[in-house]
Formats: C-alpha cells, sequence, structure tokens
C-alpha cells in the first residue's frame, strides 16, 4: 500500500506556550519544534501497516524549509521519502487542504492518514476538509484501523462522545487519527543515519497553482482568564467545611 | 440578512442538548449580523427531536428524514446540509462542537470552499465587522479571528453559551426533501458506554480520576463520591490510556471540554492539556498527594493527601452533612 502522512511541526505541547506582547503570536525562541503528537501516531501506523502488508510510506508537510527538521524524524522512524510543500505564507485549514490535494493527485496513494487536531491551533479541520475536496470517504477520531484482505476497504473504529463507533470506507479514503491507535516508536539510531540519505523532494507551494487566500484570519491571541486558584486546605474537615460555607456548592 | 442554520444533534433520536448552546450562539450571532435562526435535524424517525428544538426559540425546524440518515455519517450530512444552504441562501451554520460537529463541518467548510472557526466561545463585533473568539495552544491563548467569505461555518464549545431556554411559542417543523448517497463508507457499529448519570458536559458536579487512582476497580471510590451528587465522571488521558476508563470520560484538550459547578481532581497531576478541559469551572477541588502537582494552580481548594484516605473521609463526611 502507498500511504501519504500528513505532519505539522507544532511547539512542544508539554510547555506552556507565552503570547507576544503586541498579540501577534507566540514566543517561540527557546521553545522546540516537534512532529504534532497525533501526527507522530499518524505515522507510527502508517508504518505498522507497511510493515504488515508492504508498500510505501511518503511524509507531506506544507510550509516553511524549517519544518524539514520535523520532516527527517519522521523518516527516521522509517518512512521511505518525504514531500515538503514550502511556503513561508500563512494558511489556514483550506489553504493547507488544497494544497495538500494537490500531492495526493500527483502521488495517488491508497490512503492518506493525519492526526485529528494539530495541537497548536486545535482547528479539527484538515482532513475533513481535504476528504471533501477530494471526494472521498473519511474516517476521523481513529482508534483502530483494519483491511480487508484485498486492501481496498478499511474498517475504522473512532472515538466519539458516546464511546466507539467503527465505520468502513472504500478506499481511497482520508483517515484521522486519536490518541488511542498506537504508541509511537522512537527514532533509533540507524534511523536517524538512513534518514539524511532519503529523498526529499520540495515543491514551492507558488508552483502549484492554488489560491490559498486566508478566509480564516488571526487578528491576535490574547492570554485566557486566569483563575485565582492555589489555596489549599488542612484536611477533609476544612474541605467540606470551605464547600459548604464558602463556596455554597453543597 | 440573511439567515442562520443550526445543525441539530441527536444520537439516533435521542436529543443531545449541546444544541441547546449553540442554538445560543446562533442567536448572540444573529443579534449582530441579523437574521433568523432556523434548526435542521437529519435523522430517521426524529419527529420528536424536531419538536423539542422547535420549543427553544428558533424561528422554524427543517425536518429532512429518510432511511439514509438513520446513521449520521458526516458523507451524508454534510453534502445535504451544503444543498440547503445553497438553496436557501443561508449566511451561516453552527453545529455544536461535539465529535457530530467537529467530524461534518469541516467537511463542509471544504464543500463550500467557506470558512470555519472551530471550538468558537464568543463573537463581538467591531464597526461592521465580525470578530470571534476560539481558544488555541490548549486554551494558553485566546484567539480573536476574521472569517472571510460566506457562508460563515462555526462549532461551537458547549460551555462557552448558555443552553436556550424553552420559549412561549413552538416553532414550525417543515418537512424537506433530501437524500444522500454515503458512496463508500458504511455504518458497521456502536459500542456505547452506558451510564445512568448525567453526561459529562452537562452535569452540575463532575468527579474526575487519573493515573493516581491506580486501578479499574479503584473507580468504585470515584463512583461513591459521583453518587453523592449526581454527578458525572471524568478521567485524565493517563487513565483512559490504561484502559481504566471508556475514551469518552476523557477531560482535556483533545477530550470534553467540561465548566461544572464543581470539579473533583482525584490523583490528576494538572498537565496544561488536562487543564484545558476544565479549568473554566467554577470551584475546583484537587486531591493529590503531591503538593507540587500543578493542579494545585488552578484549584479553588486543594488538599495535598493520598486519595485512598481521603476520599473515603470525604464521603463520610458528605454523608454526615446529608443526613444532619
Ligand atoms: C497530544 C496530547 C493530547 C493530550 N490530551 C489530553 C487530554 O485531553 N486530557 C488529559 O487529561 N490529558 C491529555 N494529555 C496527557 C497529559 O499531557 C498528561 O499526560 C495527563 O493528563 C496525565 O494524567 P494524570 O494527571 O492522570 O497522570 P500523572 O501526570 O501521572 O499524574 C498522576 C498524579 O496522581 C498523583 N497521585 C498518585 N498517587 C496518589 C495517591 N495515592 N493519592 C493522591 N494523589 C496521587 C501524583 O502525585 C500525580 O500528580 C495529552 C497529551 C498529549 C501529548
Ligand atoms: N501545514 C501542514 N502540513 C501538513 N499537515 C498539516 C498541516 N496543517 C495541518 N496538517 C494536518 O492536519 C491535521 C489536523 O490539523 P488541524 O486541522 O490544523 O487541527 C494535523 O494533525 C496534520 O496532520
Amino acid at each position: 500500500m502507498k500511504i501519504l502522512v500528513a505532519i505539522k511541526p507544532v511547539p512542544n505541547p508539554d510547555e506552556r506556550v507565552k503570547i507576544r506582547k503586541d498579540g501577534s503570536g507566540v514566543v517561540l525562541d527557546n521553545i522546540k519544534m516537534v512532529i504534532n503528537p497525533f501526527c507522530e501516531i499518524a505515522v507510527e501506523e502508517a508504518l505498522r501497516i507497511r510493515e504488515k502488508r508492504g508498500g510505501e510510506v511518503v511524509i507531506l508537510t506544507i510550509g516553511p524549509k524549517e519544518s524539514e527538521q520535523q520532516v527527517r524524524t519522521a523518516l527516521a522512524m522509517g518512512a521511505d521519502r518525504a514531500i515538503l510543500v514550502e511556503t513561508t505564507k500563512e494558511l489556514d485549514s483550506l489553504g493547507v487542504a488544497k494544497l495538500m490535494a494537490k500531492a495526493v493527485e500527483q502521488e495517488k496513494p491508497d490512503f492518506v492518514i493525519m492526526g485529528k487536531q494539530a495541537v497548536d491551533d486545535d482547528n479539527n479541520q484538515v482532513g475533513q476538509i481535504l476528504a471533501a475536496i477530494l471526494s472521498q470517504p473519511q474516517a476521523t477520531f481513529g482508534s483502530k484501523i483494519e483491511f480487508s484482505e484485498d486492501g481496498k476497504k478499511a474498517n475504522v473504529t473512532r472515538e466519539v462522545d458516546g464511546g466507539l463507533e467503527t465505520i468502513g470506507v472504500t478506499l481511497p479514503a482520508v483517515i484521522t487519527t486519536d490518541l488511542r491507535l498506537n504508541e509511537p516508536r522512537y527514532a533509533s539510531l540507524p534511523g536517524i543515519m538512513k534518514a539524511k540519505k532519503k529523498e526529499m523532494k520540495v515543491i514551492p507551494a507558488d508552483s502549484l497553482g492554488v489560491d490559498a487566500s486566508l478566509k480564516v484570519r488571526v487578528l491576535f491571541l490574547a492570554p485566557p482568564k486566569e483563575r485565582a486558584g492555589g489555596r489549599k486546605v488542612a484536611d477533609v474537615a476544612e474541605l467540606v467545611d470551605k464547600l459548604k460555607n464558602e463556596a455554597k456548592v453543597l | 440578512m440573511a439567515d442562520i442554520l443550526v445543525v441539530v444533534e441527536h444520537q439516533e433520536g435521542a436529543f443531545r442538548k449541546t444544541t441547546l448552546s449553540t442554538i445560543s450562539a446562533a442567536k448572540v450571532l444573529a443579534g449582530l449580523i441579523g437574521g433568523e435562526v432556523d434548526a435542521l435535524v437529519l435523522g430517521q424517525g426524529v419527529r420528536s427531536v424536531a419538536d423539542t428544538v422547535a420549543a427553544h426559540g428558533v424561528r422554524g425546524v427543517l425536518l429532512g428524514e429518510g432511511e439514509v440518515f438513520a446513521r449520521y455519517l458526516a458523507v451524508s450530512y454534510a453534502p445535504v446540509v451544503a444543498q440547503l444552504v445553497n438553496e436557501k441562501g443561508y449566511g451561516a451554520v453552527l453545529a455544536p462542537a461535539s465529535t457530530f460537529g467537529k467530524d461534518f463541518m469541516p467537511r463542509l467548510s471544504g464543500l463550500l470552499d467557506a470558512p470555519l472557526a472551530s471550538d468558537i466561545v464568543g463573537f463581538a463585533k467591531e464597526g461592521n465587522s465580525l470578530r470571534v473568539q476560539r481558544p488555541m495552544y490548549a486554551g494558553n491563548a485566546v484567539a480573536t479571528v476574521e472569517l472571510v467569505g460566506s457562508p460563515l461555518l462555526f462549532t461551537v464549545r458547549q460551555t462557552a453559551f448558555d443552553p436556550a431556554p424553552k420559549a412561549d411559542a413552538k416553532a414550525p417543523v417543515t418537512p424537506v426533501s433530501v437524500t444522500a448517497d454515503p458512496g463508500g463508507t458504511t455504518f458497521v457499529g456502536r459500542e456505547e458506554t452506558r451510564s445512568e448519570r448525567p453526561e459529562l458536559t452537562d452535569a452540575r458536579v463532575v468527579v474526575s480520576a487519573g493515573r493516581g487512582i491506580k486501578s479499574p476497580e479503584n473507580f468504585k471510590l470515584v463512583e461513591q463520591l459521583a453518587d453523592l451528587f449526581q454527578a458525572a465522571i471524568g478521567a485524565s488521558r493517563a487513565a483512559v490510556d490504561a484502559g481504566w476508563a471508556p475514551n469518552d470520560w476523557q477531560v482535556g484538550q483533545t477530550g470534553k471540554i467540561v465548566a461544572p459547578e464543581l470539579y473533583f481532581a482525584l490523583g490528576i497531576s494538572g498537565a496544561i492539556q488536562h487543564l484545558a478541559g476544565m479549568k473554566d469551572s467554577k470551584v475546583i477541588v484537587a486531591i493529590n498527594k503531591d503538593e507540587e502537582a500543578p493542579i494545585f494552580q488552578v484549584a479553588d481548594y486543594g488538599l495535598v493527601a493520598d486519595l485512598f484516605k481521603a476520599v473515603p473521609d470525604l464521603i463520610a463526611e458528605l454523608k454526615k452533612l446529608k443526613s444532619a
């Protein structure tokens, strides 16, 4: 199977990002960029499918040249080659999906897999938009993927509000990942060495003839309301007293 | 002014309250940009859902029924909504930011080439232009965004808008003739998390447990505390990953967003991703044996203690109080 995995670099999710004074964005100096955790899960899944069924895992990212670093990490995990659609322009989900669609048309993978959500913008949109543009089935929030013998269909178990749901999709399709799909491997040292020699095709976004002008424009960021937390109680008796007489929630 | 459409969420005929906050958001939007609010119910044998929605202050309810809608699928929902938007000229479409809305609304955005703002928490107007607020970076930033194009699409964070109350008048329910072709997508099955408890996102009290609870059996303790409040039960990702709690109990950036009157965090450290899902709760109680745990920074009442000692004590005290 030929699998296209879309990945996005994001600031390390374990660090609390700070907002620039002028609200124009977040402070990224000293924050490590990593592969979006949901995309890492997508890479892992693609590798496991290739290990079982054979084929090729192609990494796709859309963004500035610096994204190369995270792409190399995905290659070091074991992906075969990569495509970087290069642009320094700010993009929204529609723009990203339209550029991706061009890459999909060129590569014609059996399916595309990506994260359900990028943990920087928290949009949860790109996979579904791409599926719409390609007129393909979509299976979002996947926590289990099983293929039919002939590899033409997949049953995807999805994490939904009421529990778990399974849908069947005919390939080609777009699948997005949830946390419980797998636990991604680390890049091994030999993997890192090999990754340096793997093919990374750079395509200038402007060459794809896509109108990716912004339809959702972020004007500014502001910090959320701070909570006045931090108070401690000495014991259970004080806790109950406070809940009853101060917070009045009992 | 163009009108506004709310897509109603239901679980195969069981109305979900997520829609009521979405109606409120639609009304706030109507107040700013004009237009009337209609609702759309798609399903099979869902007249009662339409009747429920009709009683909550919308102008009208469109009811699209058919075998093909018996099971929700994004591939059949999105084109139908797109078709109705085009026919009737809606200027905005809203749906809850639940796994339902998050699934089909971006597909709609792709079909219509229309801007979508996810998980919105507020609207404002500056001069003639609409400003929309939505959290980013696990709630560490609130972005103000502007949408270009039409129709405007939104998924609405349930906790950010009060549920729309019952109205005096009942809106008319109008059948619409729609159909869909799910093509290569089929519904295979569902494993529902059954519970007598209120839904996490609607409950007045939520009791959540994390890795500190140590085993699935120990969730009994959580249940006992929850029983005293008719509370919903939540969990951290660590507890869900360990298989101690079902996936739809996960509270956080990538799980459910809750804002109850009272939230208990038991044996939860308070990672950024967990805080993103509960820090708008009115009162937060944290019980954790590590006094440095970040959960204490947001807790109104932090108790540094072993939860296996403190929670049974708490249950006993609360029972005493009840019987007093
Ligand atoms: C992409 C991504 C998305 C994520 N999304 C979410 C999300 O939606 N929701 C979420 O919750 N997490 C999410 N996480 C995970 C998050 O980063 C944390 O790993 C997780 O919240 C930790 O869970 P925890 O607090 O239960 O476990 P831990 O961090 O291990 O904390 C356990 C706590 O229990 C305390 N404890 C242990 N024993 C006792 C005892 N006997 N009595 C009292 N206290 C005790 C310990 O002191 C500790 O503070 C996400 C992570 C990533 C990367
Ligand atoms: N610039 C990008 N390049 C490659 N993939 C992306 C990009 N932006 C988003 N994605 C993919 O789309 C998923 C969902 O992102 P989002 O809709 O932004 O939350 C991510 O997990 C990525 O897999």
